[in-house]
């Protein structure tokens, strides 16, 4: 059983087609990589990184490997400033997908036929007038001209997501920290228009992604911001290349250089711009991009944009990238049959959506031994992961400097909006210039920069405090507390135990809606996700924890959770029974 | 009843084939991939692979690139800015109706922080929506008289994310020469087929309409699907001038295409008779020399070029009137920059001038008089 688990988690799967026999769940004795490899070479050479960050760690606490039950240390060792939260190095959690069987696909697949069935039903009968149809229309004048939505997409919208509408795009009107006020909102003709009473919900928010719960309305960064809109106004009204370097960007770049121990930043003021402007001034039409199958949109737009040929490798899988590097390599472009001028590798730190975290080890072996460029992006783990919030490359022990564009944004764990790239002076000095946001956008406005200056100097521990290692600390406890829960109370959970994403399978698109509803009404708001998102069959609840949350909330979350899964028997997991007598400590 | 077996026969013997052809396809298709990964052996991969030698990530960049050797104005950016002690009038920022600074909507901005946060931590369907948010489009729709306003975080993402929204492979785009570059990124992000038309002429405009139909003729089962968009910009920003909207939308209703019209930056009424006077100051003030001003009347922002010889000469003189007004009568404006390697057309460089409501007469004067020396004096 654990073979299959560890076979299936990819993070390690180039590992295992190896004579030796490693398992990652089951952690009786700590993995001892520098033994191995001294026995296979090309394993050596393959895992260097993970050598080389894993002996560092060793060397420090060889008497704390006994504490390290479930990946994860628990307990005694708040004192020790040095110690990693998350166990050591070798020993981290694997990325886990369980597979269903295929008679639960198959009856997902014919919830899907089913909802179809009635949706061209539905479509027919208000084609003929018998219900009103309450849709945007064209406007009449427009009748002769080529229909602005006639496409598969719409009609999905029309008969489909319209009758789910109450569970997404909810309006608050609070800050989104450990617990959110929700505009409360009736809809009297099937969710097409929505009358506002004028009440609020308060719920507990377990949607947005406050991984370090910097959305706060007072305290420090709040105080801060404000009194910058004194000093600097709202905007610039200009461009970066124009007359708009801004103070207060220009130090926040400094520090976010500092905070990655890079040799300089830039900063943009929308994270998905950050992507999508940028991966173009970076690879042409002569080069290859290798992007993970689960890379965001904004990466994949970046992509596309960028006009260079495009391979995607398996979710995670060392095995397919290094293969499509030394093919991509050996046989070099197949239209021009000209050799690619250079390979980009573009991975997530953490995936929203998977809540698994990059092999960055792995990768970064891979890139230099084939000569790659790798572009990293922290989007959801910078902040959230690593001893001290240094992101996943940290969490790994590695080496900023091995990753050639370290890109993240600021709308998650501090709070704010924007987002950064990182690297190499060369690296940035190159972007300054040929990014077209800067000729084109303004640049941050104050108060967001001076948020995240002071957000990144709490984490930093700037501020003369412990608060930002408190919040990281409370973060990896709620998150790995909360994903083993559930997973005792047997339900899928996709990911690795030390992220913050938590993404609970539910498989039918039909639950998401009783889910999103149900879990209102008992005053928890949280996030549904189904197709187009993901896959057809693979609906799922998406929790994101935050270390504003306390261990009571969790628990009614939990509480609550449990309730819904033996109501709607979501409860898909065939290995709850490995976790069953498992003490979960918070 | 005898009907319902027969057609069950069909059925089966119908997935049978397409099981075959499918089987067929697929070996074939392996067959070839194995043919292709067969071609060279690991060993000789790795003497590829060692041999390859990829170009840097980045080329190198001069180090004496005015971005990276940048000016900070302390403070806001109003009407006068700080740079290193000194101040000056700033004609530079886009700032139109001099919101900057105004107490009213800072006392109203904090507040906003002190009751929110400053972040949304999430995206619009994900607890991302803020009851102000639905309020200000709800006030947009009104303002525009629009039946519902859509709102984006990024003004430059705005254009180049709704375009791809509603264009797609296969559709036809018709787009003034002269727009800016989120409209052009938002194009390429389409992937439809995008026709340029010469900027502001509805000629050519028409021209290209036609040709469309007369491929319509060819293929009427296809024009049934291709959706046609113009795209034009309200104000060009690259130009200073407005679209001759009336004729566009005449044409629009002609041919049967749909027109986005990208707004920006917006003209409003107040700016706009100081820009009126100011654009014939300056006029006045550019005669005879080698300076020439293009804009439309009322638009804010005045593009002024140079008549030389080359595209080097050119920037040379623009640069130093921007830098002779700048240190000789602390006037503050700027070269329209662009990046010129991806532009889609060549953009004639030029110096910005930007009217904000703030200026006074005096200082209108002044700026005038100090941009007719440098031009004279250059």
């Amino acid at each position: 059983m654990t073979a299959e688990v560890a076979s299936r988690s990819s993070a390690f799967r180039f590992l295992h087609k190896l004579p030796i026999r490693l398992t990652f769940t089951e952690k009786k004795s700590p993995l001892l990589i520098s033994d191995l490899a001294k026995e296979n070479d090309e394993l050596k050479k393959r895992t260097h990184i993970l050598e080389c960050a894993w002996n560092q760690e060793h060397d420090d606490e060889e008497e704390e490997e006994e504490v390290t039950e479930n990946g994860v240390g628990d307990g005694e060792e708040e004192t020790d400033s040095n110690h990693d939260i998350y166990g050591d190095i070798g020993n981290r959690a694997p990325n886990e997908f369980e597979k269903i069987g295929r008679f639960t696909t198959f009856k997902v697949y014919i919830a899907w036929l089913a909802l179809f069935v009635f949706a061209h039903i539905r479509e027919y009968v208000t084609r003929f007038g018998f219900v009103k149809d309450l849709s945007s229309k064209e406007n009449k004048k427009l009748k002769d001209f080529v229909p602005l939505f006639s496409d598969f997409e719409a009609f999905y919208q029309r008969n489909c997501y319209i009758k789910v509408r109450d569970v997404f795009e909810r309006p608050i009107c609070s800050v989104p920290g450990a617990t959110v006020d929700l505009v409360d909102r009736v809809s009297h003709d099937g969710n097409w228009t929505y009358e506002y009473p004028g009440t609020r919900t308060n719920v507990i928010n377990v949607g947005s992604y406050n991984y370090l719960g910097f959305a706060q309305s007072a305290g420090p960064c709040a105080d801060q911001s404000a009194a910058s809109i004194d000093k600097e106004g709202l905007s610039c009204c200009t461009t970066v290349h124009e007359r708009g370097r801004s103070v207060s960007q220009a130090k926040l770049e400094k520090l976010v250089a500092e905070f990655l121990g890079v040799d300089d930043a830039i900063c943009f003021s929308m994270g998905f711009a950050t992507n999508s402007m940028n991966a173009p001034c970076l690879v042409d039409k002569h080069s290859l991009i290798i992007s993970d199958k689960y890379n965001h949109a904004s990466l994949i737009l970046g992509c596309r944009l960028s006009g260079a040929s495009t391979k995607v490798f398996e979710h995670n899988d060392m095995e397919s990238l290094e293969k499509i590097l030394r093919d991509a390599i050996a046989y070099g472009n197949p239209k021009t049959h000209r050799p690619y001028k250079k390979i980009l590798i573009i991975v997530e730190g953490i995936y929203s959506m998977e809540g698994s975290i990059c092999n960055l080890p792995g990768i970064i072996a891979l890139k230099k031994k084939y000569k790659a460029y790798l572009y990293l992006d922290e989007a959801h783990s910078i902040g959230a992961m690593g001893k001290t919030g240094k992101g996943v490359v940290e969490y790994w022990g590695c080496d900023p400097k091995d990753v050639d564009i370290l890109m993240g944004t600021f709308t998650k764990s501090f709070g704010a909006a924007g987002g950064y790239i990182a690297g190499s002076k060369r690296t940035v000095d190159h972007l300054r210039v040929a990014s077209p946001t800067g000729y084109y956008s303004s640049p941050m406005s104050p108060p967001i920069a001076q948020q995240i200056y002071t957000s990144m100097s709490i984490i930093m521990g700037r501020d003369g405090t412990n608060d930002g290692a408190q919040r990281i600390e409370r973060l990896a406890r709620n998150s790995h507390y909360f994903r083993m829960k559930l997973k005792q109370m047997g339900f899928i959970v996709y990911g690795s135990n030390d992220s913050p994403v938590v993404p609970m399978l539910i498989y039918f698109p039909t639950m998401c809606g009783f889910y999103g509803r149900q879990m209102l009404e008992r005053s928890i708001g949280c996030v549904v996700v189904s197709f187009p998102a993901t896959h057809m069959t693979e609906g799922r609840v998406r929790f994101c924890i935050s270390a504003a949350h306390t261990k009571e909330q969790l628990d009614y979350v939990l509480a609550t959770v449990d309730e819904l899964g033996s109501m709607s028997r979501s409860k898909f997991s065939r290995r709850s029974h490995l976790y069953k007598n498992q003490k979960i400590e918070w | 009843m005898s009907f319902i077996p027969e057609s069950y026969h069909i059925y089966i013997e119908a997935l049978l084939v397409a099981f075959i052809v499918y089987y067929i396809l697929r070996t074939r298709a392996r067959r070839q991939q194995e043919r292709l990964s067969r071609k060279l052996t690991e060993r000789q991969k790795d003497e590829l692979i060692a041999e390859w030698n990829p170009e840097p990530l980045v080329p190198e960049t001069p180090q004496h690139h005015p971005v990276l050797n940048p000016k900070f104005a302390d403070g806001k950016m109003t009407k006068e800015v700080t740079i290193d002690g000194e101040k000056y009038l700033n004609m530079a920022s886009t700032n139109f109706l001099s919101f900057i600074g105004v107490k009213r909507i800072e006392e109203r901005a904090k507040q906003t922080i002190f009751k929110y946060g400053v972040g949304s931590c999430g995206p619009r369907g994900f607890y991302g929506t803020v009851d102000v948010h639905l309020e200000l489009e709800k006030e947009l729709a009104k303002f525009m008289g629009c039946e519902e306003a859509v709102l984006y975080s990024y003004g430059f993402a705005t254009v180049s994310s709704a375009i791809p929204a509603y264009a797609k492979k296969g559709d036809v785009i018709f787009v003034d020469e002269g727009v800016s570059f989120a409209i052009q990124k938002g194009l390429q992000a389409s992937r439809s087929r995008v026709e340029y038309f010469k900027h502001n002429d509805m000629e050519d405009l028409e021209r290209l309409l036609k040709e469309q139909e007369q491929r319509d003729k060819k293929d009427p089962k296809k024009a049934k699907t291709v959706r046609r968009f113009i795209v034009v910009e309200g104000l060009y920003v690259n130009h200073a001038d407005l679209c001759p909207l009336p004729r566009i939308i005449e044409l629009k209703w002609l041919y049967k295409a749909l027109s986005m019209i990208d707004e920006d930056p917006n003209r409003v009424q107040k700016v706009t008779k100081m820009a009126i006077e100011g654009q014939k100051k300056l006029q006045d003030s550019l005669k005879n020399t080698n300076f020439v001003l293009q804009a439309c009347p009322e638009s804010p922002m005045k593009h002024i070029y140079y008549n030389g010889a080359d595209e080097e000469e050119e920037e040379k003189q623009l640069d130093k009137l921007v830098e002779t007004v700048y240190s000789k009568n602390h006037i503050l404006v700027t070269r329209a920059r662009y990046l010129d390697k991806d532009e889609m057309f060549k953009i004639r460089p030029s110096v910005r001038i930007m009217f904000q409501y703030d200026l006074t007469e005096d200082e209108i004067a002044n700026a005038v008089e100090a941009i007719g020396n440098a031009a004279r004096n250059n």
